[in-house]
């Protein structure tokens, strides 16, 4: 058993709790640094889609997980950083400067979007969102002459002065620098003021209200860093890519990034990102085990999708914190060995009690 | 004149389709008004309606009034297994739970049609007694397939309307979604209300979609369809069940006046922009009474 002895309030909001997990994280950066040394190029490219998918979906953790506001439409940040950056890129713009205006573009969409609905209560943002995603899917298809409708576009791969991004492993190295970054931005910003205030939203409007939380500030402000996440996800999708048309970013997408934090495990970011891992080699799980499944199954296009969708209910039904929940459940099982109940991760339920019309 | 004549058709036709969405909106007011919480699966119903209606139809060869009766009582158990498997066990979770699981609900029910054999991601028309029958009124040209679906969405909602008024079964309904508490209190089982109003709105897609599939394709995409009938019931405030309907009329109509009067591609979003306005103008709805969170 380890004992945990706090001597000021700013150990509450430490970076890493045990320096044992400083060192730990320490590690596996240099681990995934090493990687491409010692595997092949396929490997590498589905990690650089880990990387990609763990930053949008760091995004929509931020929104869902931590603010506890559902959105339908991240599919539509995810196009908007997408095509932004290959515009750009393709007009002779840099990629340095392409890269932050797809996430700058992103959250300012995100802002206008998410003003109206974010008054409301929870559900009509998920409601906009999803009524947003499909607008912005009909106009990329339809605005020829910006985005060449659906013959989609070419976008070349990046290059940052004298370094050109071009192979897997370089591209690979991009993708996860800006995961690091992303993540640190993520872990600081929540353990800010800014943070607690979103997660206090989380936990009960009402109570945030009350000790002076503005709610639509708030909201808003999650909702377009979230959005900003995920256009910059958008803009390395783009060029990992290197062609876009707007059926890659349809409602199915946007179901596929709730998968992933639901399925990693809500209000964690370590969730956004074994969710990612999931959600990626699922497929190449599937493409392994190919000889086992049934015929009727195994061929159709439709697998992958009804397998999110049936993780979705059963973690949501049997494990609603997800992998990293059930991870913290035994890790916590050892440490406390012979003293664990399992009412210590059991969780309150609420019942309306108040009248409605 | 034959402009006239042409505005009056196509705001028949859609009035038909607004039928449609008014049905489907309705299944999304009914599990509000019940359980605050908002069924994404609903349009994935209406497509299972039109596929078992198909299946009995063409495949069975079953006569057409028998199928209706047929997918409404399949899809209310549909409905009623579903609420009892997957949504009971959620009672008093987050709404959040509860609204993302309807949303993976919707998105494996529709990978999984495309599995079944015989239907498959093909797009399949359905024969009904009402094909190419028409009716001439005046210069206007009623097809009946269009007839058929705004008579059969009366009698619905009149039937709807006695059971929520004269049956007591109806009047414990309403009470429990009002205030649940005070309807335990008053001995009325709350989980049966619950289980009742999933059937009466599964019930109710599947009849919206053997009803739609005439005038569309039946089609596994078919489901996105239903997803324009939730503006339709932001439209009518979300918790009114007149509202529903006039919003599924409003929908309809702009839909196809837009499909027949702006360029490509409208149609598919006018109802969308008009959801994102009337949450910024008035996003209580049309019939909505401004709602104040109560601790």
């Amino acid at each position: 058993m380890r004992f945990l002895m706090k001597r000021n309030y700013y150990e509450d909001i430490k970076l890493f709790k045990y320096r044992s997990t400083f060192l730990w994280y320490i590690a596996l950066i240099i681990g995934s640094f090493l990687l491409p040394l010692v595997s092949g190029n396929y490997f590498i490219s589905q990690l650089t889609f880990i990387c990609l998918y763990s930053i949008a979906a760091i995004g929509l953790m931020l929104l869902t997980g931590y603010t506890g506001q559902i959105s339908l439409g991240h599919a539509a940040f995810l196009a908007i950083g997408a095509y932004t950056s290959a515009i750009l890129t393709v007009r002779g713009i840099p990629f340095i400067l392409a890269l932050p205006a797809a996430g700058i573009l992103a959250a300012g969409v995100g802002i206008l979007i998410g003003l109206p609905a974010l008054r409301l209560s929870g559900l009509y943002l998920a409601i906009a969102t999803m009524a947003f995603a499909i607008i912005v899917e009909e106009i990329l298809l339809r605005w020829v002459t910006l985005t060449r409708g659906s013959l989609g576009m070419v976008v070349n791969p990046p290059s940052i002065g004298p370094w050109s991004f071009s192979t897997e492993k370089s591209y690979y190295y991009l993708v996860l620098i800006l995961l690091i970054l992303g993540v640190l931005a993520a872990k600081n910003i929540l353990r800010s003021p800014t943070g607690r205030a979103i997660i206090a939203i989380r936990d009960s409007e009402v109570a945030a209200q009350a000790i002076g939380i503005s709610l639509p500030k708030y909201k808003t402000l999650s909702f377009s860093v979230s959005a900003f996440y995920t256009g910059i996800a958008g803009s390395l999708y783009a060029h990992k890519l290197t062609f876009i048309n707007p059926e890659s970013f349809t409602l199915g997408v946007s179901i596929e990034l709730m998968a992933i934090i639901i399925i990693g495990g809500l209000g964690s970011l370590h969730g956004a990102i074994y969710g990612a891992i999931f959600v990626i080699f699922l497929p190449q799980l599937l493409i392994l085990m190919k000889d086992y499944i049934p015929q009727l199954f195994s061929g159709q296009t439709g697998l992958n999708a009804a397998l999110y969708g049936l993780m979705i209910i059963i973690f949501i039904i049997f494990e609603p914190t997800g992998i990293y929940g059930r991870w913290l459940k035994i890790k916590f099982n050892f440490e406390m060995f012979p003293l664990y109940r399992r009412g210590t991760f059991r969780r309150e339920k609420k019942y309306f009690k108040v009248e409605r019309k | 004149m034959s402009f006239v004549n042409e505005i009056l058709q196509t705001i028949f036709s859609g009035i038909a389709m607004g039928c449609i969405y008014g049905l489907v909106a309705l299944g999304f007011v009914l599990i509000y008004k019940g359980t605050e919480v908002i069924n994404f699966a609903q349009g994935e119903m209406m497509m299972l309606g039109a596929f078992i209606g198909y299946t009995l139809i063409t495949i069975l060869g079953f006569p057409y009034w028998a199928t209706l009766l047929l997918v409404i009582l399949i899809l209310g158990i549909f409905g009623m297994v579903l609420e009892k498997v997957l949504l009971r066990p959620l009672i008093g979770e987050p709404v959040f739970a509860i609204v993302m699981l309807t949303v993976g609900l919707g998105y494996f029910i529709r990978s999984i049609v495309t599995m079944v054999p015989g239907w498959g991601t093909n797009a399949y028309g359905l024969k009904t007694p009402f094909t190419e029958k028409f009716v001439r009124y005046g210069q206007l040209v009623l097809s009946w397939e269009h007839l058929a679906i705004i008579f059969i969405t009366i009698v619905l909602i009149l039937a709807l309307f006695c059971f929520f008024r004269f049956t007591r079964t109806g009047v414990a309904m309403r009470a429990a979604s009002q205030n649940q508490l005070a309807a335990v209190y008053m001995g009325i089982s709350v989980n049966r209300v619950f289980s009742l109003i999933w059937i009466i709105s599964a019930a109710l897609g599947g009849c919206a979609g053997i009803l739609l599939s005439p005038i569309t394709f039946i089609h596994f995409n078919m489901g996105f369809l239903g997803l324009k009938a939730l503006p339709a019931a932001v439209l009518g405030g979300f918790k009114s069940i007149p509202g529903a309907i006039v919003g599924g009329l409003i929908i309809g109509i702009t839909d196809s006046l837009s499909g027949a009067y702006l360029p490509l591609g409208w149609k598919d979003i006018a109802a969308y922009i008009i959801l994102i306005f009337i949450l910024i103008i008035r996003p209580e709805g049309l019939f909505g009474i401004p709602l104040k969170k109560k601790v």
